[in-house]
């Protein structure tokens, strides 16, 4: 970590987003983790992803469990409300906070103890439940805090620091998620950040649950030789499925690409993910396939990142409950109160 | 008759011995209501078994002019339709009592017993010759032994006829055949039957403009009323029927017309992630709650941790039942009253509500959700079995029109636009309450970091210990403030001066009245006080002070109440004096007056008249 507070001086011409904000507006603290560790890269790729997004800080709340992945909603959009919840149960407050305001962008950040382990049940709900969020698993395969405990997405023969072999099977959140009906679903690297950032503004746009894993390597306890979460084991196996680029508003194709090269998912808010196939037939709109396509990477011990599965036309927890499209949270003594002549009407027939 | 015979008008019990899932619950309600509608007090209960079908369920009801609504104990008069629980039920009779049962197989005398009256109809018979479908037999039987009651008891006809009516109000194709079924089971016993007992219902008026409801369904309203748009629970008896009503209450009351839904209710995956919801939606400005009961809240404890220390507006309807672990699911206690007041690791106090009955769930079902926003913190609405899942007859619900719901502090985009100073744990008015901010409300201002670790006034992380404890000391404050603004107890004077007193709260109120009458006629007089609420309003420890003895009914084994009462209040253990009851039956006025009564002779106490006619007769030597 570092102890250097941050300059709040800037460069005076820092590029303005379309807010009027520069890039620095969308940082939070200064993090407190272990230098060279890939969720502050994670945090980085987020602060860009929202600044290039335009998107009002305000109207995102950040929300998180417990671990070195949940503190670092306090190293990005500091104008953000946060909530640092407990071990495990950051979807259950998700949830809650998303019912009660539909209008905001809810940003679920985790790890893979906090989301495998102790969470792995309403990690599991929050999607088959298809809340409209954001809901990144920053995974390094190890209990960083607590220095360096094997956690549920360790791989079977991967070796701790210390040398024990983990011998229980590993969870793949991307296949649960898969499974239980997640409607945008991407696995990245936080050492790609050309690949994560738009897989994050795809997410944000996509208006149900979007799930992606990124496996970040843990410097301090899981990023030697033998462990399956190093910089250099997922660099050499990472197998990128497609490239995307998020465009806000369709426009023009300019680049030239190979027919069959190029996909294209409208989303519910106009915006369109533009996906540049990197594997041949890899078809994201396309669940079962995408299932198939990761056990059968998983069994050549490849790592298959990109944009692994999207619905273009998701629906979420409040379609299912059908509220209204105010906020809850907006209605008043009027929308809510039945009042006393219902009561007395109420009363007469109770006696 | 026997000689024996118990002869009382509307004041008797009696018990419907039932096979679960029969679906005698429907005729017996009709039963109860039948009486309510001729305007004589009832109050009836389900001890039903954690089952679906099969095994017995009983319903009992007591009739009751005085309006005593507690259970009584005993029984007078027994509808034996279970031939599983024969003996049992038989053996219940008081002496003099009556036994009403199906004769159409003969039973051995040794069945019986000779100090009660015997009442065989046969009904198996009579339904067998009536219908030829089996669900029919069966559903009608229980209609056919109401009509035989109510020529045996006087239960006007005309009454019951209406509230079949009511029941049958859109289905009117069900109406002919049941008011057909009642008939048939009256003219029976009006023909065969010798219906001259000593049991009688008699028109009278003394119900007034009570309302008949469960608990439950009223907490839920509560909810309604309360501005709640949030629910989350899990299903766990005797809760579930709560969250459930709510559900109702908002399809009749919130929804548009376009059919949209102004509230979201989600049955969770278990109770953790209900009361994550629960937070998560009141952190983010809207009202919320939860159902549950004993073994719910114990898996809540961390996130309740959270919401006291992050200081989240939360309601939890607690309805409890007899513990520790999964102990007697469908059974009655108030058990868990220590549980919720330090509920999490660390130092917390909740703020606890406890309702009498289901007029005080509907009103303190909505006062918890104001109490929440304007104190931040946690609020348990403590019912019990005994009123969440039973009718009971209470005041009817009251709502001032001119009331909105009170938020609390919060701050508003406008305050934070004129620069006023925010921080999310500054004590500005000394109340220990801090203002807040909902997510999303100023594009630069008011946002901050919620979180269970420690942190300053102005929210920022920190692990000093000045600001550990400036903030825990606030929240202590805070916990003061709840002190006066939570609801007051009530105290019921003796009609003589004493230095006795008797703490209650919940649902053993109507015993305890009931049991305050019957300690009178027998001399003893005590003042009582129920609380109303924790934290204890100095009115209660005035209370005690005031007295040299008290005692302190409670239905649970280890005196909970009485413990959070010595410790918050500094109380000497020796002047309270505990009441126990808890087998998971509600408590009885018999049970309480036998044991204030006992123990009072054990402190040398001698009933007042007698002191006084010993006086007198001393005097007039």
């Amino acid at each position: 970590m570092t102890y250097l507070a941050k300059p709040k001086l800037h460069h005076p011409n820092l590029p303005l987003n379309k807010l009027g904000f520069t890039r620095r507006y969308y940082e939070g603290a200064i993090s407190t983790l272990c230098a060279g560790c890939g969720h502050d890269s994670i945090s980085a790729a987020i602060i860009q992803a929202c600044f290039e997004l335009d998107l009002p800080p305000h109207r995102i709340a950040k929300l998180s469990g417990i671990g070195c992945s949940s503190k670092t909603p306090t190293y990005f959009l500091g104008n953000s409300h946060g909530f640092n919840t407990v071990h495990g149960r950051m979807p259950s407050v998700l949830t809650g906070a998303n019912l009660a305001n539909r209008e905001l962008i809810y940003l679920g950040v985790s790890g893979d103890g906090d989301s495998a382990s102790i969470g792995l049940g309403q990690f599991a709900h929050v999607m088959r439940r298809g809340v409209n969020m954001t809901y990144i698993v920053e995974n390094n395969g190890v209990y960083g805090l607590t220095k360096g405990q094997f956690s549920a997405t360790s791989d079977r023969g991967s070796k701790s620091k210390r040398g024990a072999v983990n011998t229980d099977e590993a969870i793949d959140l991307v296949g649960l998620a898969m499974q239980l009906g997640a409607t945008y679903i991407a696995r990245s690297f936080s050492g790609d950040k050309q690949q994560l950032v738009p897989l994050i503004q795809g997410a944000i746009l996509h208006q149900g649950a979007a799930f992606i894993d990124v496996i970040s390597p843990c410097v301090a306890f899981n990023n030697h030789e033998g462990s399956t979460k190093s910089y250099d084991y997922v660099r050499e196996h990472n197998e990128a499925v497609n490239f995307l680029d998020v465009i806000k508003f369709r426009d023009e194709i300019t680049t030239e690409y190979a027919p069959g090269t190029l996909q294209e998912v409208e989303q519910h808010d106009g915006s369109v993910l533009r996906l540049r196939k990197l594997q041949d037939g890899y078809d994201p709109t396309d669940r079962i396939a995408a299932m198939n396509h990761l056990l059968e990477s998983r069994a050549k011990h490849e790592i298959s990142t990109g944009l692994l599965f999207v619905d273009g036309d998701p629906t979420d927890l409040h379609a299912a409950a059908n509220t209204v499209d105010i906020p809850l949270n907006l209605l008043d003594d009027k929308a809510l109160n039945p009042g006393s002549a219902a009561l007395a009407k109420l009363n007469a027939s109770l006696r | 008759m026997s000689k024996l015979a118990i002869t009382a008008v509307n004041d008797f019990v009696i018990k419907f011995a039932n096979v679960n899932g029969s679906g005698s619950a429907s005729a017996n309600t009709l039963f109860a209501k039948s009486i309510l509608r001729m305007g004589v007090p009832v109050s009836p209960r389900n001890i039903f078994p954690s089952n679906i079908q099969g095994l017995p369920t009983w319903y009992e009801v007591r009739v009751t002019e005085d309006g005593y609504l507690a259970r009584r104990g005993g029984c007078d008069f027994m509808v034996a339709m279970n031939p599983q629980t024969w003996d049992k039920d038989v053996a219940e009779i008081e002496t003099g009592g009556y036994l009403f049962y199906d004769s159409t197989r003969q039973m051995p005398q040794s069945k019986f017993r000779a100090d009660i009256n015997v009442i065989g109809i046969p009904l198996t018979e009579i339904v067998n010759a009536a219908y030829t479908d089996p669900r029919q037999r069966q559903l009608f039987k229980n209609i056919i032994y109401v009509g035989a009651l109510s020529a045996l008891l006087d239960v006007e006809v005309a009454v019951l006829e209406e509230l079949i009516a009511e029941q049958y109000k859109g289905k009117e194709k069900l109406l002919p055949p049941n008011i057909a079924a009642l008939h048939m089971g009256r003219d029976y016993a009006l023909q065969h039957l010798d219906c001259n007992i000593g049991l009688k219902v008699k028109r009278a008026d003394k119900v007034g403009d009570r309302i008949f409801v469960e608990g439950n369904s009223a907490a839920a309203l509560g909810a309604v009323y309360g501005g709640a748009t949030v629910a989350a629970w899990y299903p766990i008896t005797p809760s579930s029927s709560l969250a459930e009503a709510f559900a109702k209450h908002c399809k009749k009351y919130r929804t548009t017309d376009d059919g949209k839904a102004r509230y979201a209710i989600v049955q969770a995956e278990d109770e953790l992630a209900s009361i994550g919801m629960v937070i998560g939606a009141a952190w983010n400005g809207a009202r919320s709650f939860t159902a549950t009961s004993g073994p719910g809240i114990s898996l809540m404890q961390e996130f309740l941790g959270l919401a006291y220390f992050a200081e989240i507006p939360s309601v939890i309807f607690d309805v409890q039942r007899a513990g520790p672990s999964t102990g007697m699911p469908t059974r009655t206690q108030q058990s868990d009253v220590l549980s919720c007041a330090y509920a999490s690791h660390g130092d917390t106090k909740h703020v606890l509500l406890f309702p009498e009955d289901p007029h005080e769930c509907f009103a303190f079902g909505a006062e918890a959700f104001d109490l929440a926003d304007r104190l931040q913190t946690p609020i348990f609405v403590m019912l019990d079995l005994d009123i969440g899942m039973n009718e009971r007859l209470c005041k009817p619900f009251e709502w001032d029109e001119a009331r909105r719901m009170d938020r609390g502090k919060v701050m508003t985009a406008e305050a934070l636009e004129a620069g006023k100073d925010f921080g999310r744990y500054l004590d500005v008015d000394g109340d220990g309450i801090p203002y807040r901010t909902y997510p999303g409300t100023h594009p630069t201002k008011g946002s901050y970091f919620t979180r269970g670790t420690s942190r300053d006034r102005y929210a920022r992380y920190t692990e000093e210990g000045d600001a550990y404890v400036d903030n825990m000391q606030r929240l202590l404050r805070k916990f003061e403030t709840a002190k006066e603004i939570v609801p007051k107890p009530v105290i019921t004077k003796a009609a003589h001066a004493t230095r006795f007193g008797v703490i209650y709260y919940g649902s053993t109120s109507p015993a305890m009245h009931e049991a305050l009458d019957l300690l009178n006629d027998g001399g003893l007089h005590l003042d009582a006080l129920r609380v109303r609420a924790f934290p204890f309003a100095d009115e209660v420890l005035d209370f005690i002070a005031a007295h040299d003895d008290l005692f302190v009914v409670e239905q649970n084994r280890d005196a909970q109440l009485r413990t959070l009462i010595i410790s918050e209040g500094a109380i000497d253990p020796a002047v309270l004096t505990p009441v126990l009851h808890y087998d998971g039956t509600p408590i009885t006025a018999r049970f309480i007056a036998n044991e204030i009564s006992q123990k009072l002779k054990a402190l040398h106490v001698a009933p007042l008249h007698a002191v006084l006619s010993k006086r007198v007769s001393r005097e007039n030597k």
